[in-house]
């Protein structure tokens, strides 16, 4: 459902297509990740990156509210009092999340349940008020929805990479199947149970932000 | 002796930073000083005891599937669990609104201390989180999900001053480049909660 979705919005914008829109869609992959640039939306990315499916299953969730969240508070975004505008973009959010949540319990219940309260979280999720925050409120509505799809797939890669690196690790499959040959476990390869346990997830992020910044500088804390 | 038990396991076991990754955001931006950190910890621990509660009682006596059942006999099998977290996060937004007044009012001088982070708490997972595993656990009692709140407030609260102190010291230590701020503190994070993780299986 979910991809169907984003892959009909990419069909409409195609001739709309232009030099902005591209940057918005390619710099939270890597210049401006929401999660190792901007610190956002930390929580969630952490404790679903376990395995791979409800990873995956969460960073769609995650783009498809973001996107349209943005999108309709940049088309009200000049009819919105300056100062309840906190509790008018929760109610919009919440609104998209609850539609998400009931659209995981009808398609995909076991994914559900494994994800728990942290569908629910995407509420609070930072990436969703950081971005409505800082672009939706400024920006027509088609940029901020582009600007939600490129920062729900920068979050995405990282939730991606993390969940492949903890699933390989912790139990020698990716998305559900074996990957790791019978023949090394009786050579005596072990699978490493740390990385199961939720400290390892901090761990990886820290090693991602360490690898990222040594190959572009410019992201170097210049404070201490 | 269930209290206790429930308090404990919030405060240790279930640590929410450590176990579940909630309120990470504000943990990581609001943790360079230990003065502010015990601030905010301090803020999260009130807002979790309060909102928790007032969750559950929404949750008895609105949402449940037949909760409405005191109302009249033909609300007896309606269903609002769909609205509970649009519900809860204007509970929460409000119960923040309200704590902000309080203390600007009755403690000034804690209202300046803490600043922008209290009204920035209603967008912090860590209360929202709260109030699911509330909803998802099934705490029988009122005084069960009072003490689960403010355990799992307790629980922040450290979390947060034990990561202040550590980045207050490590501010000497050599660390490489690329690795500065952000990423060591993920690491640091990381050893902290496998040092937490001691505390699994304590049943009292």
């Amino acid at each position: 459902m979910t991809t169907q979705t984003v892959e009909t919005s990419k069909k409409i914008k195609a001739p709309l297509i232009s030099e902005r829109n591209k940057k918005l869609l390619a710099e939270p992959l890597n210049e401006s990740n929401p999660i190792t640039v901007q610190i956002l939306g930390i929580c969630s990315a952490l404790a679903v990156t376990v395995q791979m499916k409800p990873s995956i299953v969460m960073a769609l969730s995650v783009m498809v509210v973001t996107a349209f969240s943005n999108m309709v508070i940049s088309a009200i975004r000049n009819t919105i009092p300056d100062r309840i505008r906190i509790i008018v973009q929760l109610v919009i959010v919440a609104a998209l999340v609850i539609l998400v949540d009931q659209m995981l319990k009808a398609f995909v219940y076991d994914v559900s349940k494994q994800l728990s309260v942290f569908v629910g979280l995407i509420i609070t999720n930072c990436i969703v008020m950081g971005r409505l925050e800082a672009f939706a409120m400024g920006n027509k509505p088609v940029p901020s929805f582009i600007d939600g799809i490129g920062n729900g797939l920068g979050y995405g890669l990282i939730l991606v990479v993390v969940s492949a690196i903890r699933e390989l690790f912790g139990s020698g499959k990716l998305m559900g199947y074996k990957v790791i040959p019978d023949t090394f476990y009786e050579m005596g390869y072990q699978n490493n149970g740390l990385a199961i346990l939720p400290p390892m997830a901090l761990i990886i992020v820290g090693v991602i932000i360490w690898i990222q910044r040594s190959r572009n500088p410019k992201l170097i804390d210049q404070g201490k | 002796m269930d209290h206790v038990n429930i308090f404990v396991k919030a405060i240790f076991v279930e640590n929410m930073i450590f176990a579940y990754f909630l309120g990470m955001c504000s943990y990581l931006a609001i943790s360079k000083t230990v003065k502010n950190a015990v601030g905010l910890g301090i803020a999260v621990i009130f807002v979790l005891g309060v909102s928790v509660p007032v969750c559950y009682l929404l949750e008895k006596y609105m949402l449940k599937p037949g909760a409405l059942a005191w109302l009249s006999d033909e609300f007896a099998d309606t269903d609002l669990s769909f609205l509970s977290f649009i519900m809860f996060i204007a509970i929460i937004a409000a119960i923040v609104q309200l704590v902000e007044m309080i203390v600007e009012k009755f403690a000034p001088a804690l209202y300046g201390a803490l600043g922008i982070f209290l009204p920035l708490i209603a967008v912090n997972c860590a209360i929202l989180g709260g109030a699911l595993f509330m909803q998802e656990r099934e705490y029988s009692t009122l005084s069960e999900a009072t003490v689960f709140g403010l355990g799992s407030g307790v629980g922040w609260c450290l979390a947060i001053v034990a990561l202040a102190a550590i980045r207050e010291k490590i501010r000497y230590s050599n660390i490489p480049a690329p690795l500065r701020g952000l990423g060591i503190t993920f690491i640091i994070t990381g050893l902290l909660g496998i040092a937490f993780m001691s505390f699994m299986g304590i049943q009292l």
